[in-house]
């Protein structure tokens, strides 16, 4: 173990403060989880960019710094924002979830087309996976792509598509071979959502506000070489961005930020003229929390040290989202808590607290559970990969699901 | 020993519960929780045909003369129907007040209008249970001065009883001078509550003690917040239920997997004793005046712990499905939040548990 910062790394640190310090009143206010980065923000992302405080270690002919992966100056980058209080790079979908896919597994025009747009703001993406049948059980999907005259032409439906109705682009899986077992018949493609034949319906949900989408796609025609991987290899392509998309709901940098949120609404907060952080019974909760998020913290460390040396995550990964998932809820809980009866406030009444996003979030983290693999399937998945141990037994055989008629 | 509810309560319960299926469907819940009321005018008038209203009103004065079990088991059908009505505090809490403390020239007034639904009362009593920074009411010479934070159906009310901080009751006139009423939102857009700005109002003090009558209330109010979430909890577990035996994945419903069995086995493990002792809590209140505060943040508590378990699994269940407003599931889930705040969360709630049996030094 060694932890320690050398004097390159002060340097380091030094800069950045100072870079934050005389560019903070550039910064964005954080923008909410349903929003598209505003003007401002994809300003100051630019901003980010080019002193590599984000997309750090991306190549530089794809849009990004191009330094060589380091631990320690990304946990310098990240503690020093989250100190400051100001916001870090982006992270949205395309972000933190398609880019890494593209650099994993795209193809050198693929990458050149379309990361650096995405990482500075101006390519917002969905994901369109989920369908109304193919929830947990993913590889059941039904949305056809038949091949004709160099395009693929899609039919079908997906449903849960987060911010589909401001994005730009979206990364889909289809089935494209109707005759092939389940996992072997799905391929994985990028195309615009403007292109004719989508049709975006906005879900409501719990909140009251609506974060995610039905979308239908009638005859949507895209060109055959949108697609990422071979023909038949979208399963594997759309796991790989699946671990990324758990990477970034099980961010512990945005846990800490949650946390220090709580620690300061407690101070605020009184119960009979007494701080809620002074009632011995709430601060006990909020004290096993911190030791919580600390625990997921260095997990995060640890993982990254992991993969700078090739070693694969094994445990450590695989139970990331589901225990940062609980923990996000978690603390949203005990917020609501401290505030007593304060908590139940939303929906922009008079009295509430943070504009009632403790209770947003609270539903939203309840979502986030659900979301990316539920807390069920992350078990499975802990169990059955991480433990070695048997697979439940399984009823069906290994049919393809019938496609969408197209 | 007969361990359950009478005859008559089961008869109450089905006529209850016959009532809100005919007048209080799931489509009339969200048309009068989007539409901002908080309370449905045909289901409170169906429920005063019942003689609900009255429900705690002795006969004498044109009420049912019933006791708190009895509410109880009104309260727990309105959970289940997450229903759009002012009971709590209007058909119970209130007219327990004037029972319990009022002159007989008070109950004279009030206790007959009450009873035919004429006078509509609220309830504000968070600040005897814990005020926060912005609460908080004192007396003076006859009058009120302070906010009174989280009035409990406080929409169309007519007339108020409030709590003082020191725990001493007062009836406020609704049209009384420098009474300003502030509404406040809450997740929940089936219940009311709202804010009062008293700046010197007249007020009638309603008995004369030191707080022993609002601990009684706040009492009798936790174990109907309980028994509400008992109600709005077997919901969700029923519909879990349903939903799984339904919704298909990996060409099988999804109650076949442990894990959602497992799920559904435990909300219904740690929901099924919180019937019994919210039943028992209301009971204790009725007739074992010794047991009964203890007994009420015994069910406020747990029962609070347990609901937000069963609200949240519920859902999760449901998959994506739950988190979304089609199924209408969150009305039940943002039912037993509320519950569970209302009247002191468990923590606070413990902490009194605590204190009544000499136990700890009550938390701050
Ligand atoms: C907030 C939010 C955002 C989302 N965003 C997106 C998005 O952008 N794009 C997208 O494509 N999808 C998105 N989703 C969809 C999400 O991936 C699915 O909801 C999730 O995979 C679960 O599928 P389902 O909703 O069909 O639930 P189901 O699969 O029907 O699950 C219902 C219940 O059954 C359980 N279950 C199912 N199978 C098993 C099993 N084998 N063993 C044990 N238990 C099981 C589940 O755990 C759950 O409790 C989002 C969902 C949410 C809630």
């Amino acid at each position: 173990m060694d932890l320690s910062y050398g004097p390159e790394y002060e340097a380091f640190r030094d800069e950045l403060r100072a870079f934050i310090a005389e560019n903070r009143h550039r910064a964005p206010a954080a923008p909410g989880a349903a929003q598209r980065a505003g003007a401002d923000a994809v300003a100051w992302q630019q901003l980010l960019l080019e002193h590599g405080y984000t997309a750090r270690t991306i190549p530089r002919e794809y849009g990004g710094f191009g330094a060589e992966p380091d631990i320690l100056t990304s946990r310098i980058i990240a503690e020093e924002f989250a100190a400051a209080g100001v916001p870090g790079g982006l992270s949205n979908q395309g972000i933190s979830m398609l880019v890494p896919t593209l650099l994993e597994l795209g193809t050198e025009e693929q990458k050149r087309r379309w990361i650096a747009p995405t990482l500075r703001g101006e390519i917002v993406w969905c994901q369109g996976y989920s369908e109304p049948g193919a929830g947990s059980d993913l590889a059941a999907l039904r949305t056809s792509a038949r091949e004709e005259n160099g395009e693929f032409v899609i039919n079908g439906q997906k449903i849960w598509t987060s911010t589909a109705h401001q994005a730009d682009m979206i990364f889909c899986l289809v089935r494209t071979e109707a005759d092939a077992p389940k996992h072997a018949g799905i391929s994985y493609l990028i195309f615009s959502m403007k292109t004719p034949g989508i049709e975006v319906r906005p879900l409501r949900t719990m909140t009251g506000h609506a974060e995610f989408n039905e979308t239908f796609f009638t005859d949507v025609r895209v060109p055959v070489d949108q697609i990422v991987g071979q023909r038949g290899q979208g399963w594997m392509v759309a796991n790989a961005t699946l671990g990324y998309e758990r990477g970034m709901l099980g961010d512990p940098a945005a846990l800490e930020n949650r946390l220090a949120a709580l620690v300061q609404l407690m101070h605020d907060e009184r119960i009979d003229g007494v701080r809620a952080i002074d009632n011995a019974a709430l601060c006990d909760r909020l004290v096993a929390l911190q030791a919580e998020v600390a625990a997921m913290k260095f997990n995060g460390l640890r993982l990254l040290s992991n993969s700078l040396k090739g070693e694969p995550g094994g445990l450590a990964k695989l139970i990331v989202k589901l225990q940062s998932c609980e923990l996000a809820h978690q603390i949203s809980a005990l917020a609501i808590d401290a505030m007593g009866e304060l908590g139940l406030l939303y929906g922009g009444s008079r009295r509430e607290r943070a504009g009632g996003s403790w209770q947003w979030n609270y539903m939203f983290q309840l979502g986030l559970i659900v979301g990316g693999g539920t807390a069920q399937i992350q078990k499975n998945i802990i169990a059955e990969r991480g433990l070695g141990m048997p697979r439940e037994p399984k009823l069906e055989h290994a049919r393809a699901p019938k496609a969408e008629a197209a | 020993m007969d361990f359950g509810l009478s005859p008559e309560q089961r008869m109450l319960r089905d006529a209850v519960d016959r009532l809100l299926r005919e007048h209080c469907p799931l489509d009339h819940v969200r048309e009068v929780a989007e539409g901002g009321h908080a309370v449905s005018a045909a289901v409170v008038a169906a429920l005063s045909e019942l003689g609900l209203s009255g429900i705690m009103v002795l006969e004498e004065h044109g009420g049912l003369g019933l006791g708190l079990l009895d509410a109880l088991v009104v309260a727990e059908a309105l959970g289940a129907a997450v229903a759009p009505v002012p009971f709590v505090a209007r058909c119970v809490l209130a007219p327990l007040a004037l029972r319990l403390a009022g002159t007989p020239a008070q109950q004279a007034r009030w206790l007959p209008r009450i009873a035919d639904g004429s006078a509509r009362f609220g309830v504000g009593l968070t600040e005897v249970v814990n005020r926060r920074d912005g609460g908080g009411v004192t007396a003076a010479d006859g009058t009120l001065s302070g906010s009174a934070l989280f009035v409990l159906d406080s929409a169309d009310a007519d007339a108020f009883v409030i709590a003082d901080q020191g725990g001493q009751l007062h009836l406020v006139a609704g049209e009384a001078d420098g009474l300003e009423r502030l509404p406040l939102s809450t997740i929940d857009l089936t219940r009311s509550v709202g804010e009062l700005r008293l700046d010197g109002v007249a007020a009638e003090p309603l008995g004369e003690d030191d707080g022993g009558t609002a601990n009684r209330l706040v009492a009798a109010g936790r174990v109907l917040l309980a028994a509400d979430s008992v109600g709005a909890g077997d919901v969700m577990i029923a519909r879990a239920v349903d939903y799984a035996g339904e919704r298909e994945q990996f060409g099988r419903v999804i109650g076949s997997f442990q894990a959602v069995k497992h799920m559904c086995a435990e909300m219904a493990a740690r929901l099924e004793p919180c019937r019994s002792l919210v039943w028992y809590a209301a009971h204790a209140f009725d007739a074992v005046p010794d047991e009964a505060l203890l007994m009420a943040c015994h069910a406020k508590s747990h029962t609070g712990e347990v609901g937000r378990f069963v609200a949240r699994t519920a859902t999760e269940v449901h998959g994506g499905m739950g988190f979304t407003d089609l199924l209408g599931l969150h009305y039940w889930f943002k039912r037993i939040g509320f519950d569970r705040q209302l009247l002191g969360g468990p923590e606070i709630v413990r902490a009194e548990a605590a204190a009544l049996q000499g136990w700890g030094k009550r938390a701050a």
